[in-house]
């Protein structure tokens, strides 16, 4: 009876939590496809908001597929090989390289945009292309995709199988490229879907780093959000959500395997 | 049938050693010129203002700013709390139970985790804000529309909005972890419930409570969408240094500031870490 | 066992010492010659210096300043592992994941150019020597223990190394298995008569495998010898402990007899000393009548392990015996016995430094 009553109580908590984090979203997707939200969903299901949702903020969602992928391409070609130098050195030196590009997830993304600013603020033409943004966005992203790819090489003993395809007659890049980047693939993987769902989510670095030109999706949502009525804001959310739950539900299946494995 | 050493491979001139340098090469480039480069210049032109060095100090010495310090530690503090309260209640119960519709209550629960902070501010708006829920239900119960989105309140609740999945899931992963074993020893040795709970699961969940907490505090210090969506009089430490930076254009009590928060949030970041000897990253 | 017609080369190791990064010694300067297609074991404790050993043989470690390593004659000590042309095993076995049972035998070959076809057939030689036949196409993490280290071993033989370098390939596997392979790996490896070096911290291994053995302590040579000799003929009190089991008895020494509390036991050769080390292999202790037996003692307890039974006697020697007897023989604990030791058996240890 006492238990049935705990597992009772807890349950109920458990819901309202839920319901915290759900009803708004819930309230959100409504609000993008509802005629007039003051007057409630009987005024109508519209998908009018949506429409002018598409024209006015077209360039951002593109510009943040761009940012974001390029971010991708650049912690790929940068991280990967550093995670693999960086694991196979060890010591000291590698632990104190580690630290510091781990440096830009503990300091928050306003410090990071102010000293960028301040740096290459400047540099006119760099500081109105949207590559100044995306400086920020790998600074920011390189330690998850480095990190990630760590983990794996430290779980699969990544230095011994280095050490059998040398012994086998393997020249460094051939290693490289025959055993170390095959056996990294699920944290590569893994690295990249945080990356991209970082980067088209990141607000607090762009929004100092933007121009009028060059603004991206969650630029374009704060934008909406204080300029907007309520209906276009949501169904501006509304397309937020549908890029990014894929990505979403992709990294969760991955948490799975990882679980069960 | 001896193969000669000489007909092996190409790339035999690279050295393993140049190799393993050579792929440090472009981080190293990225990490100097968009990192640490940009640091070195914040830090000193947070001493380039009229007072010079003495900038730093007036981060903790002009009233206006240590009020806002204050304000935001303590608001990081109480969310840092509730958020482990929450988490940990939600977590070792969904960790702990099987029933139809747990994976959907799951799903429920660690969707919100993408969410960059200004989404969960326009969330807090639509729960709380002029056409909240929240006012509807009010002003139909009492008669009177609450809305508090725009306060220090609705900061407060947008980061229990953001804090909380990511807790439950650490608090998860750690119940899951859990050896079995040990509550059935203090079972067999007379423990009752609540004290299995106190000095068996509560205790061994200490290193996941010191992580994501360290984590929640930290990202409550610096996080801006959320308190840029919401309003910007709101009193504070990053809504100040963007105040400072933009509107001011006080450069180098901003990159004091930066500085400062930066500091606060990486030493906070770096204990947790000695104490729970395992990574610990601040979010959004 | 095989001589200079061996395949493979020789190898010389000249002064090969190794320093850590953080200052720990863990090879002193060493020196060995192993001859072409020899199988030499290098045996010792964990930290005892002979996987450091091995790693500089490979070229996976380079050795202090001053130090060498000849293949044939040819210094090879600044040619990394990738370009010595050695097959290595390892303990861990370090098969490609990412790769099928044939993909990983093959990849040498790979490195190497080898036409497809010219590979397959290797590859195909290589899986019916080493009884994995049926096996090709599965993924490594589709395999048992035993199964991953042939393919290991098939990977490693199958570039035809100048020298097969084994680091502890057995210890990762149960010991019923571990007995089992033990003897298709001595039999593999007579039957390729390639040189080896094997590494492992398993007496018994190295006693079946080991043309020579290489007894190694706290990163130095304690002796090299072939196995008779290491167990007949230890040179010191480690050795004598650390390969089977050793009866070590402290006494004076006169006129060519140990004099213990249970009595006097001739030696070989002996003469008189105040204070010697001896010792005495268990199964070289005979329980005999107790009346007639020069050295007697007290049945302490009696292990019964099957094939035979281990006694302990109390009186005869300072320290308890251990007699490994017959188990036909029937004896209690508390019966009084007399011990019967051939004079060669007993074996003086120079003293403790």
């Amino acid at each position: 009876m006492r238990d049935r009553l705990i597992f009772t109580g807890q349950f109920l908590f458990t819901l309202l939590v839920a319901a915290f984090l759900v009803v708004p979203t819930a309230l959100s997707i409504t609000a993008g496809v509802t005629t007039n939200y003051f007057r409630g969903i009987q005024s109508g299901l519209t998908l009018q908001w949506v429409a002018q949702v598409w024209d006015l903020y077209a360039d951002t969602i593109g510009l943040s597929f761009l940012i974001a992928f390029a971010t991708l391409a650049v912690t790929l070609l940068a991280g990967v090989p550093a995670a693999y130098a960086l694991h196979v050195r060890g010591g000291q030196l590698s632990r104190l390289v580690e630290e510091i590009i781990t440096l830009p997830i503990a300091i928050p993304g306003l410090a990071l945009a102010l000293a960028l600013l301040l740096t290459y603020g400047g540099f006119g033409a760099f500081r109105r292309s949207w590559l100044f943004i995306l400086a920020g966005h790998v600074v920011f992203t390189m330690p998850f995709m480095v990190r990630s790819v760590m983990a794996i090489f430290a779980s699969v003993d990544i230095k011994t199988l280095d050490e059998g395809a040398a012994s086998l007659g393997a020249s460094p890049w051939r290693r490289f490229r025959d055993v170390i980047v095959p056996n990294a693939v699920p944290g590569i993987l893994a690295g990249s879907l945080m990356v991209v769902t970082l980067s088209l989510g990141e607000f607090n670095l762009t929004w100092m780093l933007h121009t009028p030109l060059t603004k991206t999706l969650p630029i374009g949502l704060a934008d909406s959000y204080a300029s907007m009525r309520l209906e276009v804001a949501s169904a501006y959310t509304l397309i937020f959500f549908i890029m990014i739950i894929p990505l979403l539900v992709a990294m969760q299946m991955f948490a799975e395997r990882e679980l069960t494995r | 049938m001896v193969l000669r050493l000489e007909e092996q491979g190409h790339h035999h001139l690279l050295s393993h050693r140049s190799f393993v340098g050579l792929c440090l090469l472009p981080l190293a480039a990225v990490t100097v010129a968009f990192f640490l480069l940009p640091m070195a210049r914040l830090l000193v032109t947070g001493a380039e203002g009229p007072q010079g060095l003495a900038g730093y100090v007036s981060i903790l010495a002009e009233p206006r700013y240590r009020a806002t310090l204050i304000n935001t530690v303590l608001l990081a503090a109480a969310t840092t709390v509730v958020t482990l309260v929450v988490a940990t209640i939600a977590g070792i119960f969904l960790q702990r139970h099987r029933f139809p519709g747990r994976a959907v209550l799951i799903a429920m629960l660690t969707f919100p985790l993408a969410f960059p902070g200004v989404v969960v501010g326009f969330m807090i708006i639509l729960l709380a804000g002029r056409q909240g829920l929240i006012g509807d239900i009010s002003s139909l119960l009492a008669g009177e529309r609450l809305v508090f989105a725009y306060s220090i309140y609705g900061l407060f609740l947008g980061y229990l909005y953001f804090s909380i999945p990511r807790v439950i899931l650490t608090i998860m992963a750690a119940v899951q972890k859990l050896d079995p074993g040990l509550e059935e020893a203090a079972r067999s040795l007379g423990a009752g419930p609540w004290a299995v709970q106190r000095d068996v699961v509560l205790p061994a969940l200490a290193p996941a409570f010191v992580a994501s907490g360290a984590i929640v505090f930290a990202t409550a210090m610096g996080a801006f969408g959320t308190a840029f969506t919401l309003a910007t009089n709101i009193d504070v430490l990053p809504m100040l240094i963007y105040t400072e930076f933009t509107l001011a254009a006080n450069f180098a009590t901003s990159a004091a500031l930066s500085v400062g928060l930066g500091l606060i949030t990486w030493v906070i970041l770096a204990l947790a870490r000695s104490f729970s000897g395992s990574a610990v990253a601040a979010a959004g | 066992m095989s001589g200079p017609q061996g395949h493979g080369v020789s190898v010389r190791i000249g002064h090969c010492g190794k320093t850590f990064a953080d200052g720990t010694h863990a090879l002193e300067p060493a020196s060995l010659d192993i001859a072409r297609g020899e199988t030499l074991v290098l045996l010792g404790p964990s930290g005892c210096g002979k996987t450091t050993m091995l790693r500089i043989i490979a070229g996976l470690e380079e050795p202090d300043e001053g130090g060498k390593v000849l293949f044939d004659g040819k210094d090879v000590t600044a040619i990394p592992i990738e370009r010595r042309n050695v097959g290595m095993v390892f303990q861990s076995y370090a098969l490609f994941p990412n790769m099928s049972v044939a993909e990983n035998i093959g990849y040498g070959l790979r490195i190497r150019g080898i036409p497809a076809t010219e590979r397959a057939k290797r590859v195909a030689e290589l899986v019916a020597l080493t009884n994995i036949t049926g096996l090709e196409h599965r993924r490594i993490d589709q395999l048992s223990g035993g199964q991953r280290q042939r393919v290991a071993l098939a990977r490693a033989v199958a570039i035809r190394p100048g020298i097969l370098l084994l680091d502890e390939p057995l210890t990762a596997l149960d010991a019923a298995l571990r007995y089992r392979l033990r003897g298709e790996l001595n039999r593999l490896l007579r039957a390729l008569g390639i040189t080896a070096i094997y590494v492992t911290h398993d007496q018994s291994e190295a006693m079946e495998l080991g043309d020579r053995i290489v007894v190694m302590r706290k990163g130095a040579i304690a002796q090299i010898g072939s196995p008779r000799e290491i167990y007949f003929e230890p040179k010191d009190r480690f050795v004598a402990e650390f390969i089977g089991a050793a009866n070590i008895v402290e006494a004076s020494l006169d006129d060519g007899h140990l004099i213990l509390p249970g009595g006097r036991q001739a030696i070989a050769g002996g003469t008189s000393q105040p204070a010697v080390v001896a010792m005495i292999r268990p199964e070289s202790i005979g329980i005999v009548d107790v009346e007639a037996a020069p050295l007697r003692g007290q049945v302490e307890s009696v292990s019964f392990v099957g094939d035979r039974q281990r006694v302990v006697v109390v009186g005869a020697s300072p320290k308890p015996l251990t007699v490994d007897a017959p188990n036909t023989i029937q004896v209690d604990a508390g019966d009084r016995v007399g011990l019967s030791i051939a004079s060669k058996a007993v074996r003086l240890l120079p003293p403790e430094a």
